[in-house]
C-alpha cells in the first residue's frame, strides 16, 4: 500500500508511532448515556415543582427542600447533571483545542470545577434538609 | 510526512445549511450553555442555605432583565437538549437511522422544545 493510494484517516505519523486511541471511548459514551437517563425522573418530578422552585419567598423554599423528596430528586438531578455536563465540555474541550498544554489545563478546570461545585450544591441540600 | 490523499470532511463555510446539522450543533450550543448556568445553580442554594437576604439577593438577580433573559435562555436550552437527547437515545437503539425519520423527528424536537418553553415559563410564572 503505497501513501499516495492511501484513503486512511491515520496519518503516516501516526501509523508510524504505532500509538491508537487511549480506548476509553466507549466508555465515555457510554456514562454519558447513563447520566441522561439518571436524570430523566428526577427532571420530570422538578418540572411539575416548578413553581416551588422558583420562589422568592425564602421560608417557602426552604419548607419545600426540607420535604424528602424534592430534596432527593434535586441532589440527584444535579448530581447526574454536573458529572453530564463535565463528559459533554470534556468532548468540546477534545474537538476545538489543538494546542495540547492547554487542553490539558482546561480539561482539569472542568472536571475539577464540576466536581467542587456538585459537592457545594449537595452540601447546601443536606444543611437546608438537616436543619428540620 | 504530510499525506495528501486523507479524506477531508465540508467545512461548515461551504456546506448547504440543513435542518440536521442544524440541530446537532444547537444540541452542543445548549449543552454548553447549560454547563454555563451550574455556577447560578449553586449560587442560588448556597444564598438559600446562608439567609433570607442572600436568597433575596440572588432573586434580585434572576429578576432582572439579564437575569430573566438568561432563565428564558436556559428554560428553552434545557427543553431543547433534553427532548434531542431523547432522540438521540431512540437513535442508539438503532430506529429513526433514516432521512424521513431524522427530520420528522427533528420538526417535533424542534417545535416541542418552542412550545415546552414557552408552556413552563408561564406555568413557572403563574
Amino acid at each position: 500500500m503505497s501513501a499516495e493510494n492511501n484513503k486512511s484517516i491515520r496519518t503516516p505519523l501516526g501509523r508510524a508511532r504505532g500509538l491508537g486511541s487511549a480506548k476509553d471511548g466507549t466508555h465515555h459514551w457510554w456514562v454519558q448515556r447513563v447520566s441522561a437517563i439518571a436524570m430523566i425522573p428526577s427532571l420530570v418530578y422538578l418540572t411539575v415543582q416548578l413553581p416551588h422552585i422558583v420562589t422568592h419567598d425564602h421560608g417557602a423554599f426552604v419548607f419545600w427542600l426540607q420535604q424528602p423528596l424534592p430534596a432527593l430528586a434535586l441532589a440527584i438531578f444535579l448530581a447526574a447533571a454536573f458529572y453530564h455536563a463535565a463528559l459533554g465540555i470534556q468532548v468540546i474541550i477534545e474537538d476545538y483545542i489543538h494546542s495540547e498544554g492547554q487542553k490539558i489545563v482546561l480539561l482539569l478546570i472542568n472536571k475539577l470545577s464540576f466536581l467542587f461545585m456538585g459537592v457545594a450544591a449537595i452540601y447546601a441540600i443536606a444543611r437546608i434538609s438537616f436543619a428540620v | 510526512m504530510q499525506n495528501k490523499a486523507r479524506p477531508l470532511s465540508p467545512h461548515l463555510q461551504i456546506y448547504r445549511w440543513q435542518l440536521t446539522m442544524f440541530l446537532s450543533i444547537l444540541h452542543r450550543a445548549t449543552g454548553f450553555g447549560l454547563a454555563l448556568g451550574a455556577p447560578l445553580a449553586v449560587w442560588w442554594l448556597m444564598a438559600a442555605l446562608n439567609s433570607a437576604k442572600n436568597f433575596d439577593r440572588f432573586h434580585e438577580f434572576a429578576h432582572s432583565l439579564i437575569g430573566q433573559l438568561m432563565l428564558a435562555g436556559w428554560l428553552f436550552s434545557l427543553s431543547f437538549h433534553f427532548l434531542n437527547g431523547l432522540r438521540h437515545l431512540v437513535w442508539d437503539t438503532g430506529r429513526w437511522l433514516t432521512l424521513k425519520g431524522a427530520y420528522a423527528s427533528g420538526y417535533v424536537v424542534l417545535f416541542g422544545s418552542v412550545l415546552l418553553t414557552a408552556a413552563l415559563w408561564f406555568y413557572a410564572g403563574k
